[in-house]
C-alpha cells in the first residue's frame, strides 16, 4: 500500500501547488516543489540494499476488482533504478528550475504542478506491474508532456512542438494499448511477472507476433526512435529544465523501460531481437549523422539523446539475443545488459547536465544559435568545465564514464560473433562497423557541441545580452552530475553492484537467479584488444573530420529538404485534415436527392442482397382472396391516377390525381370489409387535399412556370428498384406466415370482454388504447407545430417580433 | 388477390420514390403522400384480404368470417398520423415558399457558411 501511495504523493502534492503560489509569492514556489522528489529519492535509496540482495517489494491497491484491474507497485531492480533516476535527476530539476525560471514573470504553479503530474505518472510507469494501469500512467506522461512542451503556450512554435510530440506518442500509446490486450489475452492475466512466469507457452501463440510488434510501437515511439524520433527535436520548445528532465533522462527512458521489461516475455522471439537491435543500430548511426547539421544547441541535444536512446535500444536487443545461445552468462553476450543499464545511468547524468548547460547559455547570452556563440570559455569558466565534461563523456573518452559504456557497447557488438543463429556468421559483422560509424559521428557532434559554443572568437555584437557566468544557484545541479561523470569512471563497479546487477537480473531472469550471479566487473584498462583499438579509430578519425568540419559541414545543406521526415508528418497532417474534408465535400453534396439516393440505394442493396443470399423469396399460391371484378377496375383507376400524377403537367392536375388516388384507396377499403377505415379515409383525402391546394395557390411567381417533370433515368432506376424490393418482400411475406393471426381472440372477446360491437373500434379504445392516446398526442403536436410556424415569425432584425 | 395487389402496391412505392426524388418540393410531398398510402394498402393486404364480413358484430356472421380487425386498427392509426405529418409539412413548405422565395430543392441548400 505505501509503495503504490508513494506513486501519488507527487499528484496529491500538486494538489497545494496552486495555493502556495498564491499565498507565498514571495518564496519561489520550486523550493517546496524540491521536498517531494528529495523525500521520495532518500525513501527509494533505503530500499537499495535489500533489491541489491535480490529482494523485491510488492504492494496493490484494488481499482477495480471485478475486472481485476490493481495499481500494483512492484520495485525490483529495474524498476528501483528508474524511481532513483526520475526521483534524483527531478530533485535536480527542480533546484536548477528554481534559478532558471522566474517567481514574478512565469506562471510557475502550471509548471509545477505539470511537473509533479508527469513524475508521478513516470514513477507509475516504471512501477506498475499492472498492464493496464501501466497504460495509464503511459498516458499520463504523454499529456503531462504535452502540456510542459506547450509551456509558453502564446508561441506558435510551442504548440505545434506539443501537438506534434502528443500525436506520436499517443499513437504509439495506442498501439501499445493493443499489445496488452493482446498479452493479457495469451497469457490470461494483466501481471506483468506472471507474464515472465509462463513466457515459453506464450511464445507458441498466435497473437504473439501482433503483440510484439504493437508493443514495440508504443515503446519506439515514446524513446524517439526512428522514423519516431521527429518529435523530439520539436519538443526543444520547452523550457529547459523540461528538456533536460524529460526529454534525456526520464520520459524518453520508458520506452528503453518497457523494452528491458518485457525482454523476458519476448525476447524468445527473433524478430523481437532484430526488431530491437536493428531499429535501435539504425536510429544511433541516423540520428548522430544529423546532429552536425544542427544550428541550435538544444536541437544538437535532442538529435544526440536521439542517438543515444538508439545506442541503448540496439544494446538491450542484443541483450534479448542472450536467450538464443547456451550458456550466455560465460559469453560475451552477456556485456549487452549490462552495458546498456550502464549507458543508460550515464547518459542521465552526462544528457542532464548538458542540457543545464545549454539553458544556462540561452539564460545568459540570449540565443542558443551556434553560429553566434562562441569563444564564452573566459566568460563562462564553470559551464564550460561542465559542458566539456559532458561531452567528452559523451563522445566516449577517458577519464568519464561514457568511456566505460563505449567500450562495452563496442564489445557486445562484437560478441554478436558468437551468436551463430540465423546465418549470423556472414551479417554479425555490420553491426559492429554500423556501431562505430555512428561513434566516429558521436564524437565529432560532442566536440561541436562544446567546443563552438565556447571556443573560437568572441561575437559579443551577435549576441542579444552582456555574456557573464551563471548565478551559483544554476550550477549547482549541473556540477553535481558532471561531478557524478568522473566518479562513475572512477568507482563504476560500485555503481553496477549497487544499481546495474539488479536491473541486469531483472531484465534477464532466465540468466541469473539474483543480482550476485552477474559476474561483470567494469575495468578502465582491459588491455590491448578489439574494442580498444576501435575505440582510438574513433578519436583518430572524428578527430581529423572535426578539425576539417568546417569545410564540409556545409555538405548537409544539399540534404533535400522535401524528403525529409517532418516534411512526411506536416504532409501526413495536411493530408488528413483537407483531404478528408474534400472527400466528405465529395459525398455531402448539400442536396436532399443525393442523400436521398444513397438511402434508397442501400436499402434495395441490402434487402435484395438479403433475399438473395437467404434464398428467402418464395411465391405461394394458396390461402388466397379470389379475385375480384371490381377490385381490378379501382386498381386500374387508383394506378392510372398515380401516372397522371407522374406525366402531368400542371400541378393541379397532379394534386387531383392524388386525391382520385386517395378516394380510389377509400373504395377499395370499402370493398376489403373495412368501413371505418374508408370513412377516415374519404375525409381525411378531402382535407388533404384542400391543403395541397392551398399550397398550391400559395406558390411564389418566379418559378410558376408549369412544367412536366424532366424525366431522369438515375431517378427512374432508384425508383424502380424500390418498388421492385417492395414487391418481392410482399410477396415472400405473404406466402411464408408462420403463425396464425391474434386476431381470433378479438373477434371471439369484443362482446363478451369488451361490450362492444365494432372490433376495430374496440381496438383502438380498449384493447390498444395506448396508441390511440399517442396518435391524439400526435395531431395535437401537428397542430401546435402549424400553428406556431405561422405565428411565430421572427424577422430579420433581431429585436423585433411580429406578433408583439 | 394478394399477388396482384402486391404488384399494384410496388408500382405506387416506385411512383412514390421517383417524385421523392424530384426538385419540386410540392411533388416531393405528393410523393410521401403516394408512399403513406403504399404503405396503408401493404398492411391490408399483408393481413389478408379474406373474410367476407367487415368486422362488426353482427347476427348471423360467425368468427372466421369477418375481415381481420388488427390490421384495419393499424391502418387507421397510421392514417391519422401521416396526415398530420403531411399537414405539417405542407405548413411548412407553404411557410418556405414565402420566406425564401422558391420550392426548388437544387436552391434549397446550406450556403459555405452554415458548413
Amino acid at each position: 500500500m505505501s509503495l503504490v501511495f508513494l506513486i501519488f504523493l507527487p499528484i496529491l502534492a500538486a494538489l497545494f501547488i496552486p495555493l502556495l503560489f498564491k499565498r507565498l509569492g514571495q518564496i519561489h514556489t520550486g523550493w517546496f516543489v524540491l521536498l517531494v522528489p528529495t523525500a521520495l529519492f532518500l525513501y527509494y535509496a533505503t530500499r537499495l540494499p535489500s533489491v541489491m540482495e535480490g529482494g523485491t517489494y510488492v504492494s496493490e491497491l484494488s481499482w477495480i476488482p471485478s475486472l481485476d484491474i490493481a495499481f500494483i507497485a512492484y520495485l525490483d531492480g529495474l524498476s528501483l533504478l528508474f524511481s532513483l533516476l526520475i526521483t534524483g535527476i527531478g530533485a535536480l530539476v527542480v533546484l536548477y528550475s528554481v534559478f532558471y525560471l522566474d517567481k514574478h514573470r512565469e506562471q510557475l504553479h502550471n509548471f509545477y504542478v505539470y511537473l509533479l503530474i508527469f513524475m508521478s505518472a513516470m514513477l507509475g510507469v516504471v512501477q506498475s506491474d499492472h498492464l493496464i494501469t501501466l497504460y495509464l500512467f503511459w498516458e499520463l506522461t504523454s499529456i503531462s508532456s504535452f502540456l510542459l512542451i506547450a509551456y509558453w503556450y502564446t508561441r506558435d512554435r510551442s504548440r505545434f512542438g506539443a501537438l506534434k510530440s502528443m500525436m506520436i506518442t499517443v499513437f504509439g500509446g495506442l498501439m501499445m494499448l493493443g499489445g496488452f490486450v493482446l498479452l493479457s489475452i495469451i497469457g490470461g492475466t494483466y501481471s506483468i511477472r506472471e507474464l515472465i512466469a509462463q513466457a515459453p507457452e506464450l511464445a507458441e501463440h498466435d497473437f504473439f507476433i501482433w503483440a510484439l510488434v504493437l508493443v514495440l510501437l508504443g515503446a519506439f515511439t515514446k524513446s524517439a526512435q526512428f522514423p519516431f524520433y521527429i518529435w523530439l527535436p520539436d519538443a526543444m520548445e520547452a523550457p529547459t529544465p523540461v528538456s533536460a528532465y524529460l526529454h534525456s533522462a526520464t520520459m524518453v527512458k520508458a520506452g528503453i523501460y518497457l523494452v528491458a521489461r518485457l525482454t523476458p516475455v519476448f525476447a524468445l522471439s527473433e524478430v523481437w531481437m532484430w526488431l530491437v537491435a536493428g531499429v535501435g543500430l539504425f536510429t544511433m548511426v541516423w540520428a548522430s549523422f544529423f546532429a552536425l547539421k544542427q544550428k541550435d544547441l538544444k536541437g544538437i541535444l535532442a538529435f544526440s539523446t536521439v542517438s543515444q536512446l538508439g545506442l541503448i535500444m540496439s544494446l538491450l536487443g542484443v541483450a534479448a539475443a542472450a536467450y538464443h545461445v547456451e550458456g550466455a552468462a560465460e559469453t560475451y553476450l552477456k556485456y549487452a545488459a549490462f552495458a546498456a543499464i550502464f549507458h543508460l545511468i550515464n547518459h542521465a547524468t552526462f544528457k542532464g547536465s548538458l542540457f543545464m548547460i545549454a539553458g544556462i547559455v540561452d539564460h545568459e547570452t540570449g540565443t542558443r544559435d551556434i553560429r553566434k556563440l562562441g569563444g564564452l570559455m573566459s566568460l563562462m569558466p564553470i559551464s564550460f568545465t561542465v559542458a566539456l565534461i559532458g561531452s567528452l563523456s559523451m563522445a566516449g573518452m577517458p577519464p568519464f564514464n561514457g568511456f566505460l559504456s563505449k567500450e562495452m557497447f563496442l564489445t557486445a557488438m562484437l560478441s554478436l560473433q558468437e551468436f551463430n543463429l540465423f546465418s549470423m556468421d556472414v551479417w554479425w559483422i555490420l553491426f559492429p562497423v554500423i556501431a562505430w560509424i555512428g561513434s566516429v559521428f558521436t564524437f565529432i557532434y560532442s566536440l561541436y557541441f562544446v567546443f563552438h559554443t565556447f571556443a573560437g572568437k568572441h561575437k559579443p555584437d551577435q549576441l542579444p545580452k552582456q555574456a557573464h557566468e551563471a548565478p551559483v544557484g544554476m550550477l549547482i545541479s549541473p556540477v553535481f552530475l558532471a561531478v557524478l561523470v568522473v566518479l562513475i569512471f572512477f568507482i563504476p563497479n560500485v555503481i553496477g553492484d549497487w544499481l546495474v546487477k539488479p536491473a541486469v537480473a531483472a531484465i534477464q531472469p532466465f540468466l541469473y537467479d539474483s543480482p550476485q550471479s552477474v559476474d561483470i566487473t567494469v575495468s578502465a584498462w582491459h588491455g590491448f584488444n578489439t574494442e580498444l583499438f576501435m575505440t582510438l579509430g574513433i578519436f583518430a578519425i572524428g578527430g581529423l573530420m572535426f578539425w576539417t568540419l568546417r569545410k564540409w559541414q556545409h555538405l548537409y545543406d544539399l540534404y533535400p529538404d522535401p524528403i525529409s521526415l517532418n516534411r512526411l508528418y506536416d504532409e501526413l497532417m495536411v493530408l488528413s485534415e483537407s483531404g478528408v474534408s474534400r472527400f466528405s465535400k465529395m459525398y455531402m453534396t448539400g442536396f436532399i436527392r443525393t442523400y436521398l439516393v444513397y438511402m434508397f440505394s442501400f436499402v434495395i442493396f441490402i434487402v435484395l442482397l438479403t433475399l438473395f443470399m437467404t434464398d428467402a423469396f418464395r411465391l405461394n399460391f394458396d390461402n388466397l382472396a379470389p379475385i375480384g371484378v371490381y377490385e381490378i377496375v379501382i386498381l386500374f383507376a387508383m394506378l392510372g391516377a398515380t401516372v397522371t400524377i407522374l406525366v402531368s403537367k400542371s400541378r393541379l392536375t397532379a394534386i387531383i390525381a392524388l386525391g382520385a388516388v386517395g378516394y380510389s384507396i377509400a373504395l377499395l377499403f370499402v370493398i376489403f370489409r373495412a368501413p371505418d377505415l374508408a370513412l377516415t379515409q374519404l375525409v381525411i383525402e378531402t382535407i388533404s387535399v384542400a391543403l395541397f391546394l392551398l399550397a398550391f395557390y400559395h406558390l411564389p411567381q418566379i418559378s410558376r412556370k408549369e412544367e412536366r417533370m424532366n424525366f431522369r433515368f438515375g431517378n427512374a432506376v432508384v425508383a424502380f428498384g424500390v418498388g421492385l424490393t417492395m414487391t418481392l418482400v410482399a410477396l415472400s411475406a405473404h406466402s411464408q406466415k408462420a403463425l396464425p393471426s391474434i386476431s381470433e381472440f378479438y373477434k371471439e372477446t369484443v362482446y363478451t370482454e369488451a361490450a362492444g360491437g365494432n372490433i376495430v373500434n374496440v381496438i383502438l379504445v380498449d384493447y390498444r388504447g395506448f396508441d390511440t392516446l399517442f396518435e391524439i398526442a400526435v395531431l395535437a403536436i401537428a397542430a401546435i407545430g402549424i400553428i406556431s410556424m405561422i405565428r411565430l415569425r421572427l424577422t430579420k432584425k433581431e429585436d423585433q417580433h411580429e406578433n408583439k | 388477390m394478394e399477388i396482384i395487389m402486391s404488384v399494384a402496391i410496388g408500382l405506387m412505392f416506385m411512383a412514390a420514390v421517383y417524385l421523392i426524388l424530384s426538385k419540386s418540393l410540392i411533388r416531393i410531398i405528393i410523393g410521401t403522400s403516394l408512399l403513406s398510402h403504399a404503405a396503408h394498402l401493404l398492411f391490408l393486404t399483408m393481413g389478408g384480404l379474406g373474410g367476407i364480413a367487415p368486422p362488426v358484430v353482427s347476427d348471423g356472421v360467425t368468427v372466421n368470417d369477418y375481415a381481420d380487425p388488427l390490421p384495419q386498427a393499424l391502418i387507421l392509426t397510421a392514417i391519422v398520423i401521416a396526415f398530420a405529418v403531411t399537414s405539417f409539412f405542407l405548413v411548412l413548405a407553404y411557410r418556405a415558399y414565402q420566406e425564401l422565395g422558391t420550392d426548388n430543392m437544387e436552391q434549397l441548400r446550406g450556403t459555405e457558411d452554415y458548413e
